[in-house]
């Protein structure tokens, strides 16, 4: 139920207009108004949101100003405050981050025969992977082929994609869905065994998998049961504050600290996956955030201060629905999915301006023209919204679709009075996913030997844009190939001692660029406390 | 000004908008939280939350991120509930009744009392997948349970002490691996791709300049 006025004088529009817009199939952009249209609102365009980096790997390249302060932030301990001489845990392989990159590569270790533990600021499964809904793409089906889905990805993400990774995502990803069906994950099937699948932004074929619109939470409570049944050990509610190295330079752990003790450990590892995900909760330009609690870029500024460069750090990706009303769920996540399933976007006078499924970037530069120079939004307590017509579903694909095929979505909306089978539902961009990060090679070893890196902190596989399902996609295919090659490596490993001395080469290269930046990084929680 | 209403954390007094979910309100009230604090949208289960409305005896159950404040509310978060989780090998367990009774035999003292769906959190039919689970109905008890966030509500209400989200997450394994038709064209194409059939395809694709890929990707044909 809408109870603001204008509100429903523009479903009025949307409901007139509804049985005209369901028949049209708005044309797609060309390459040249796409640039324009990203050129002009996409965020990642607006110059003043970034600056330059003045030390570090990246020197001399962009990033978020909110990203900028924590990579040339304050460490939280320093070098002398540590004993290292007495490790608290010592094992093969050390996973930072209990997602679904963290667990897979957790899963793979095990499987190698190393000794391998799972260190996590939150809970196992704390992750944004939980929060996927839409799907998981791989090119399974006959008329589709890896290369097909390569050229998707490859051309949505603007030509920019490191290629051998992006090679490697596209070849493994029918293994990665067989991995996952035989761990137990339930996928949407037809009764022959046959993958029901769709189309998502930018894909030129229906590819995307899912398991209705908890893609993530099931293939992560898979994940982190298969964790448990190992007994693999999960150190929970313990961050990681800084990277260790050895006198050699090369990873050997971490310093690790309670989040509620606040008790300072250390982890000696021969090889370490940094698996710490993504940074929506730096609500970058103001913007809410699809994300979890902890996605605070914690990896790229322990990974940069160690030294590892990054890849894309100033390209972000605002997922063009996010819920914008009501206020208890702005920013909140709705799936790609609700559009895959015939959804389209309709502005307040019930036109259908874009075809609703261009890549995200360009959805998203679409909404924000609509709501602004256009002025074709519909007002909302927290700024504007676009029309999102879920009736649209059951008018093209039958009554009870969106109970079987978005039940979450239903039920998002149903706990605050909206009832998405006969209400369209008001959306505008929300942070969704950091497309860039640590560089990694094919292997997922960053530039630093022995630091491997797998999921959303790196930075390469989808260049410059994400395609939808490309992401729970990628968590498995490098969480996998991460804690493979660094269960292999740790066996050949010999640590040297450990040191923490890149923290004071770090405050040097700071003081000797006068930079003087009080805020404590990594940042492990936002703070949403009232201001007084 | 929005109008403000009363709530008690953990019996203390705080006033906030009305407007905000419970989460909100305790961060509005100043807490910084640590535990009970997950997705923040309904998706992992971390903010459990039970309370009572003053003068209302019913115990009311909810998910702190996905719920408003309500006047005179008396609030209790569950942070952690300690369910029992059975460990396994999905490689040998068989998706026969016998696997429930060894993992979890509890199930089979359900007394039938329904407090296990009258607290869930998803609104989810709890005891009815419990029974399902009870006569290795698989299939049924991973469909009926398919929403669980796994907050472990239900089982704090329990008599019979069952650990209701284990049980549906065994099923649902049990069924995603041994029950559910098996997918053919995914073997053809892994056997495909590792027999080396797209390797000419792509590192074709990966020697081409931009310009081609461009000239390639915005003239490829689209599926219907």
């Amino acid at each position: 139920m809408y109870h603001d006025t204008f509100m429903q004088e523009s479903i009025k529009k949307v409901e007139a207009a509804r049985e005209a817009n369901v028949r049209l199939d708005p044309r797609r952009m060309t390459a040249e108004e796409k640039e324009v249209l990203l050129k002009t609102y996409h965020p990642d365009y607006r110059e003043n949101q970034f600056t330059e980096l003045k030390i570090g790997p990246n020197k001399g390249g962009e990033v978020p100003v909110e990203l900028a302060e924590l990579l040339q932030g304050k460490a939280r301990i320093t070098a002398s405050q540590v004993d290292l001489s007495n490790p608290d845990y010592d094992v093969d392989v050390l996973v930072i981050g209990g997602g679904g990159a963290g667990a897979s590569a957790a899963i793979e270790a095990h499987e190698n025969g190393t000794n391998v533990m799972i260190v996590t600021k939150l809970r196992i499964g704390d992750a944004n992977t939980m929060m996927a809904e839409g799907g998981i793409q791989a090119a399974d089906k006959p008329g589709d082929s890896p290369a097909q889905h390569y050229l998707d990805a490859f051309g949505g993400g603007h030509f920019a994609a490191q290629k051998d990774l992006l090679y490697k995502l596209v070849t493994d990803a029918p293994d990665a869905i067989r991995w996952l069906s035989e761990l137990g994950v339930e996928f949407d099937k037809a009764t022959d065994g046959t993958m029901i699948t769709t189309h998502g932004g930018g894909t030129s074929r229906k590819r995307m998998h899912a398991a209705k619109d908890y893609s993530g939470a099931e293939i992560m409570r898979t994940l982190r049961d298969e964790v448990l049944n190992r007994q693999i050990p999960v150190v929970d509610f313990t961050a990681v504050i800084e990277l260790i190295k050895d006198e050699n330079g090369k990873c050997a752990g971490a310093v690790l600290q309670n989040m509620e003790t606040k008790e300072l450990l250390v982890a000696k590892a021969k090889t370490v996956v940094l698996a710490t995900g993504g940074a929506g909760r730096l609500h970058y330009q103001g913007f809410p955030t699809s994300n979890h609690y902890g996605a605070t870029a914690d990896g790229l500024v322990l990974a940069y201060r160690a030294g590892a460069r990054l890849l894309y750090p100033e390209t972000l990706q605002y997922h063009p629905t996010g819920a914008a009303f009501p206020a208890q769920i702005y920013g909140a996540l709705v799936t790609e999915k609700v559009r895959s399933l015939g959804a389209m976007l309709i502005n307040a006078n019930g036109e259908a301006f874009m075809n609703p499924l261009e890549t995200r970037d360009v959805s998203a530069a679409s909404i924000i023209r609509e709501c602004t120079d256009r002025g074709n939004g519909v007002p909302t307590p927290e700024g504007f919204g676009i029309w999102l017509d879920t009736p649209m579903i059951e008018l093209k694909n039958g009554e009870g679709t969106i109970e079987k095929r978005i039940p979450a979505m239903m039920r998002m909306f149903g706990k605050h009075g909206i009832d998405i089978r006969k209400e369209p539902i008001l959306i505008y961009p929300t942070l969704h996913y950091q497309n860039g990060g640590v560089k990694i090679t094919d292997d997922g070893q960053t530039d630093i030997e022995n630091l491997y890196a797998a999921g959303e902190v790196v930075g390469g596989i989808h260049g410059r844009n994400r395609l939808m399902g490309n992401s729970l996609l990628d968590i498995i295919v490098f969480g996998r190939n991460a804690g493979k090659h660094a269960s292999q490596k740790a066996k050949e490993v010999s640590v040297g001692a450990l040191t923490l001395s890149h923290i004071d080469a770090f405050n040097q290269e700071l003081a000797d660029a006068g930079i003087k930046i009080e805020t404590v990084s990594p940042k492990l929680l936002p703070d949403y406390r009232r201001v007084k | 000004m929005e109008k403000l209403v009363n709530v008690y954390f953990f019996g203390k007094k705080y006033a906030v908008p009305e407007s905000l979910t419970i989460m909100e309100a305790m961060e509005y009230a100043g807490y910084q939280l640590v535990r009970g604090c997950g997705c923040r949208n309904g998706f992992c289960g971390a903010c459990s939350t039970i309370y009572r409305i003053a003068g209302d005896r019913t115990l009311r159950t909810c998910l702190a991120c996905s719920t408003k404040v309500e006047d005179n509310m008396y609030v209790a978060t569950l942070p952690f509930f300690p369910l029992v989780k059975a460990v396994y090998d999905i490689e040998k367990v068989k998706p026969t009744e016998q696997i429930m009774m060894q993992l979890y035999p509890e199930i089979y003292s359900c007394i039938g009392c329904n407090a296990c769906t009258n607290a869930c959190t998803q609104g989810l039919n709890v005891m009815q997948y419990i029974a399902y689970a009870q006569r290795g109905e698989y299939e049924k008890c991973a469909e009926e349970s398919f929403d669980c966030v796994m907050c472990g509500v239900c089982s704090s209400r329990c008599p019979a002490e069952i650990s209701h989200p284990q049980v549906a997450m065994l099923a649902r394994r049990l069924n995603g691996k041994y029950l559910a038709p098996h997918c053919d064209h995914l073997d053809e194409r892994i056997q495909e791709i590792n027999n080396g059939k797209y390797e000419l395809l792509l590192e074709d694709l990966m020697g081409k300049p931009v310009s081609e890929m461009k000239e390639l990707y915005n003239h490829r044909e689209i599926e219907k």
